[in-house]
């Protein structure tokens, strides 16, 4: 296949995969409101137990159609894995259409398709382990959102990646920069539903399905664990590699460097945090929240406030990771 | 952060008698800000303020990171800059207080973990503890009657643990196993924590001892590892010039493979310097193709070939005729297809100095009469300059100032029709400047590479600590340390056949959150050998 026609395929693949996320949050949604019901009182005792394992399911309710709640569910699951394996053809797809052929991730609009993916995949791998059903809708519904962000305003054609791009350490940092990213993401949701539920416990709807609040802080706490050894492998370890071999130097404190920097930090505190008495639970959470600022700012927000490098081959670049 | 408070950290002792409370002698004052110090919440108020102290540095250029970038904003910010400047906010990482809170995150860190090493090391060899008088009492917790009599029990649970890799206690007069897994989890915590010193020394060692320089090399020339070749030098605190190698090389050759057609077409990409050099005036001459992500080691320093540009040949004669500059200009690109910037200063020029600013086109073409340039290879290089007469200083050597010309003292050049005077010239062009100030030639074009020399360090060092960094935190993170007592007692139901209660508890310290299946397992487990009472026997 040319590369032309390996584009136009990665452009459909990302529109075939937008549609299917977008009809597995339809079934989710479908199935929310066959279990739109009143939760019992039993889930505030629930919480107070304390014993709660990470399995197990939400509070008690009155499933309105158990049947129906059951297969949109399985539908929704679905369909997400099939988004999924062709958000991955997408991406393969992406890849290929570049002369000569490279990773996906030249750009910033590379970039989202490849961190969105991770998000889902991240999500799928963990499903099981966390039991994390009832996060489905929220990372179908981020997931399509930010997909069309990255179609609408981010597309970019395919260009070959500059020369200092060119090398196997970018690929290793960049997928582990960008899992990490998708599980502190993940992390972040959990964290923000955990701070939603601590305010109002009794609150029905959506925020009733939802386990309680020792079991968000320990899935949150199980994605942040897994996400910040790999973050730390990213930028403080194969970056610096990289850096040392494209730049000379292996931290020059340009932006993206110290906004990577940052990030460690804040969730080293997070990782304090949970081990401080008075920190634990709700300030935790709102780290994890500053967490996630910090990594958006990095992708995004840097690329405006930035006082640029002089790091030559890098810095010029129309295709770099940093767009 | 209301509850900051900087007393929750540690108990109050009880105030003696006769003293008012809350009065202090020296020694205990010390004590206590020791412990504030190691403490846990300040360790995570000063992580925090370090990520916060280094936000400015993202935002505001840095002196140590682009200098032609800082001067820039400080010619367009006088008004901020003294104030800045005082706040030592163009030199962030170095400054005053972005010191002092990391080296008490660092004194925080040392005080943390030297006593725990110790605490860690009498850990180690404990025993598991005694089981607490109320198993039931604990949050994970479950109990089965089993027909089995409680003396075989205890050795069946020790077993089940053992293999579950726990370390194992049987006491058999209190009729209790206790069980401890997971004794490595501090030890990745304090590996984790002593790494972070082991980098921070590394990184420190890069910046005391070690130096980068940048210098731009016109193909063709050469260039001797000694201070004064240098364009830029960034040397550490302690570095000794003693110390740089006594390297040379030459450029020979510098070639480029331009994208013709397809996507990305016009770019360029697969630089490769041929370069020729020699490790010290003595040793033999070697080649080398020095290429992008490809750095030359000499030694323990290192050259990295790290941009590239053209170089314009220009002469200027002066108002005598005299040439008064001639030679390759290095000019600087202003964007991906390499159209570039530069300046001449031909302040030898008599009776008036001469200045030209402007830009080289390496593949000139004009679209409706707007000049544009089709791409970085020079197919049809091109040179357009605006020319000032008056006093264009002397190049006093600092690098920045080779790529700006000080119009302050100067005056426009102008045709007679009063439109500014437009020197554009193509390869072995030349133009006679109005007023009899002189004429500009353009005699050809070579390159330049943008070469960055640096000596690093404790950079394996460094490495060596971020990687057994992540080895700690692998381990402090996912070792899961937990407790587990088996308790026998008098079965629930009396009657025929019933032998024994067996109690399984546990408790996590790692905030997992898994335990309830951890006991699960081990339930499940000691049930295949202890069997619980059947329906039909009970
Ligand atoms: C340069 C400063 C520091 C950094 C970058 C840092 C980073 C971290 C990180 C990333 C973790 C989580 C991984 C792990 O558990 O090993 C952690 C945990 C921990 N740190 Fe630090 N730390 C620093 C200073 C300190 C200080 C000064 C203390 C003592 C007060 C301390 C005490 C702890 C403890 C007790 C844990 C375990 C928390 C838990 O049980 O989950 N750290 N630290």
């Amino acid at each position: 296949m040319s590369d032309t026609q390996w584009e136009a395929l990665s452009n459909q693949a990302v529109a075939a995969c937008g549609a299917l996320y977008f009809l597995a949050l339809l079934a989710y949604l479908v199935q929310w409101s066959a279990l739109r019901t009143v939760p019992q009182a039993a889930s505030a005792a629930h919480a107070e137990a304390g014993s709660v394992a990470v399995a197990t399911g939400p509070a008690k309710t009155v499933v309105a159609d158990p049947h129906r709640a059951a297969l949109t569910g399985r539908l929704g699951l679905v369909l997400t894995i099939f988004a999924t394996a062709i958000h991955a053809v997408a991406l393969v797809a992406r890849g290929l259409a570049a002369d000569p052929d490279r990773v996906p991730w030249g750009n910033m609009y590379e970039f989202t398709l490849s961190g969105t993916f991770f998000v889902s995949l991240t999500f799928l791998i963990s499903y099981r382990r966390l039991a994390l059903e009832w996060l489905s809708p929220l990372v179908v519904g981020f997931v399509v959102t930010v997909q069309m962000v990255a179609v609408i305003w981010l597309y970019a054609p395919v260009s070959p990646l500059t020369e200092a791009l060119n090398s196997p350490w970018l690929v290793i940092h960049v997928v582990s920069a960008v899992i990490a990213t998708a599980a502190f993401t993940l992390g972040g949701i959990v964290s923000a539903l955990y701070l939603f539920k601590a305010r109002s416990p009794e609150a029905g709807g959506y925020l009733a399905r939802v386990p309680d609040l020792r079991t968000l802080d320990v899935v949150a706490y199980r994605l942040h664990a897994f996400a910040f050894p790999v973050w730390t492998f990213a930028v403080l370890i194969t970056g610096p590699i990289w850096a040392h071999q494209a730049w000379s130097s292996y931290w020059n404190w340009d932006p993206k460097e110290v906004w990577a920097f940052i990030t460690w930090v804040v969730y080293a505190a997070y990782l304090h945090a949970r081990a401080t008495a008075g920190w634990k639970g709700r300030k935790a959470a709102y780290l994890a929240l500053i967490g996630v600022a910090t990594l958006l700012f990095n992708f995004i927000g840097i690329n405006y406030f930035s006082t640029s490098t002089q790091h030559g081959y890098a810095n010029s670049a129309p295709s770099q990771v940093d767009g | 952060m209301a509850d900051l408070r900087l007393d929750d950290a540690t108990p109050e002792e009880a105030p003696e008698p006769g003293r008012r409370p809350g009065e202090l002698t020296v020694l205990e004052a010390l004590r206590w800000a020791w412990r504030q110090l190691t403490s846990m919440r300040t360790a995570l108020i000063l992580l925090l303020l370090l990520a916060l102290a280094a936000v400015p540095g993202s935002v505001i250029p840095q002196r140590g990171v682009d200098s032609l970038k800082t001067v820039r904003w400080q010619t367009q910010h006088p008004d901020l800059t003294p104030i800045y400047e005082k706040l030592q906010l163009f030199s962030v990482y170095t400054s005053v207080w972005f010191s002092a809170i990391y080296i008490l995150l660092l004194i925080s860190l040392i005080g943390c973990i030297v006593p725990r090493l110790a605490v860690y090391w009498r850990a180690m060899r404990k025993q598991p503890p005694p089981a607490p008088r109320h198993l039931d009492r604990l949050p994970d917790h479950t109990s089965y009657d089993t027909t089995v009599g409680a003396s075989s029990v205890l050795p069946s649970a020790a077993a089940v643990l053992r293999d579950r890799g726990y370390r194992v206690l049987v006491d058999d007069e209190a009729g209790t196993v206790s069980a401890e897994r997971g004794y490595l989890r501090e030890a990745g915590n304090l590996l984790f924590h002593v790494a972070v010193l082991i980098v921070l020394v590394g990184f420190a060692m890069g910046g005391l001892f070690g130096y980068k320089g940048g210098v731009i090399v016109v193909v063709g020339s050469g260039f001797s590892n000694n201070l004064t070749q240098y364009d830029d030098f960034v040397p550490g605190s302690l570095f000794n010039p003693d110390w740089m190698e006594d390297f040379s090389f030459t450029i020979d050759r510098f070639d480029v493979e331009w994208i013709e057609s397809g996507r990305g077409k016009g770019l360029a990409r697969k630089f490769v310097s041929a370069l020729r050099y020699r490790e010290s005036p003595e040793s033999p001459e070697r080649t080398y193709d020095l290429r992008v992500n490809h750095p030359l080691t000499i030694g323990r320093t290192e050259v990295f070939l790290i941009g590239h540009g053209y170089a314009p040949v220009i002469t200027v004669r002066d108002g005598n005729g005299d040439i008064a500059y001639s030679g390759p200009t290095i000019f600087l690109p202003e964007d991906l297809n390499f159209l570039s910037f530069g300046v001449v200063k031909a302040s030898a020029a008599a009776p008036t100095q001469l200045g030209l600013e402007g830009f080289f086109y390496p593949t000139y073409l004009k679209v409706d009469g707007n000049p544009i340039n089709v791409m970085g290879d020079d197919r049809n290089p091109t040179l357009s300059m605006l020319v000032y007469a008056g006093d264009v200083g002397l190049d006093d050597g600092s690098p920045q100032s080779v790529f700006v010309l000080d119009k302050s003292e100067t005056e426009q050049v102008r045709s007679p029709d009063g439109k500014p005077f437009r020197v554009d010239l193509q390869v072995g062009q030349g133009i006679t400047l109005p007023d009899r100030l002189g004429s500009v030639s353009f005699e050809g074009v070579e390159t330049w590479n943008k070469v960055q020399i640096s000596r690093t360090p404790g950079k394996w060092l460094t490495l060596a600590g971020v990687v057994l960094a992540l080895v700690g935190m692998l381990g402090s993170l996912f070792i899961r340390p937990r407790r587990v007592w088996v308790r026998v007692g008098p079965p629930t139901e009396q009657g025929p056949g019933a032998g024994t209660m067996v109690e399984v508890a546990g408790l996590d310290r790692s905030g997992n959150g898994d335990l309830p299946t951890e006991l699960a397992a081990i339930e499940a487990a000691l049930q295949a050998q202890v069997p619980r009472v059947s329906e039909e026997s009970s």
